[in-house]
């Protein structure tokens, strides 16, 4: 570990806002995206069903 | 050669290329999953603070993969371009259509990480300036651009060839992007790593790779994802979409 404690890594000396924000946004996007992805796949499933029991 | 003439029109099967890439697939989102978490991990808590940015450096572990992955990501979209201009290949116009999605989010979290980090190196969020900043959101305005134009032009098949122009021409911006910071001297730093030369120690430079490769397969699962989508799609009236529907309900 680079840091001594839980606070001090949660702090990342005076640079936590900066770290965190870039960390959560970008996280944030690729969950987003690979949701949307998915989703798109079972959207597409889920039509070819609708289409089968007409 | 006949090897690779006979992969070359499977690979223009749409039957095929679903069936095929199932397990890759499947592979590479796993190896994501494994090498995105660690490399994160050990990026954020492990790896040895910076003696000059202190903790903020931590932030290149999400930003390189992000920029590396965006660039690469468009090359292979104007070779798709090239492809389905020259060869008039259907499946390349399914690559562009799944890939556009993933390389304006992976540029998009490129620029926004680098102006947070930008932000305590340098003092400022964005520089006008700086030719590597401009270029690389000339790349997210190509991205965008590409997602503008399919969706603006209703008949499928002018949207994939004006796509595919526009996806070649923007290819001239790359060699830009990378020569940038060697041809303008700006405030972005030169390449942290070439192919020879690694101006990094190891114990910082580890997670960034391991970063990097999650990077790479992450995007690898989500354009077969996609592709394996837009095929259904497209084919939706086939013999072999049909096959698979039953397939499917039987297996339930």
């Amino acid at each position: 570990m680079a840091f001594d404690s839980l606070g001090e890594f949660l702090a990342m000396g005076r640079h936590g806002l900066y770290v965190w924000l870039a960390y959560g946004v970008s996280v944030g996007s690729v969950v987003a995206l690979v949701v949307a992805i998915r989703a798109r796949n079972a959207n597409i499933w889920q039509r070819l069903d609708e289409e089968e029991s007409d | 050669m006949n090897g690779l003439k006979t992969l070359w029109h499977r690979l223009g099967s749409p039957r095929w290329f679903y069936q095929m890439m199932k397990p890759w697939q499947t592979g590479l989102g796993f190896v994501a999953l494994v090498a995105l978490l660690v490399g994160t991990v050990w990026g954020l808590a492990f790896a040895p603070e910076d003696y000059q940015q202190g903790n903020s450096f931590r932030i290149i572990y999400v930003h390189v993969p992000m920029v590396v992955l965006a660039q690469s990501a468009y090359m292979m979209l104007g070779s798709a371009g090239f492809v389905l201009l020259v060869w008039r290949m259907k499946m390349a116009d399914v690559a562009m259509v799944a890939i556009v999605p993933v390389g304006m989010t992976v540029t998009a979290i490129g620029l926004f990480s680098g102006a947070v980090w930008g932000r305590p190196t340098w003092g400022t969020w964005w520089e006008w300036t700086d030719a590597r900043l401009v270029s690389t959101l000339v790349l997210l305005f190509l991205y965008v651009g590409l997602y503008a134009l399919r969706e603006a032009i209703p008949r499928a098949e002018s949207a994939g060839r004006a796509c595919a122009v526009l996806a070649v021409v923007g290819l001239i911006n790359i060699p830009i992007i990378k020569y940038s910071v060697e041809w303008w001297t700006t405030l972005h730093q030169g390449a942290t790593f070439t192919a020879t030369r690694m101006s990094m120690p190891i114990e910082m430079a580890a997670p960034l790779i391991v970063n990097i490769i999650g990077a790479y397969c992450l995007f690898g699962y989500l354009v077969l994802l996609n592709m394996r989508t837009e095929l259904l799609r497209r084919e939706r009236d086939t013999k072999w979409v049909g096959a698979l529907r039953t397939e499917v309900i039987d297996g339930v």
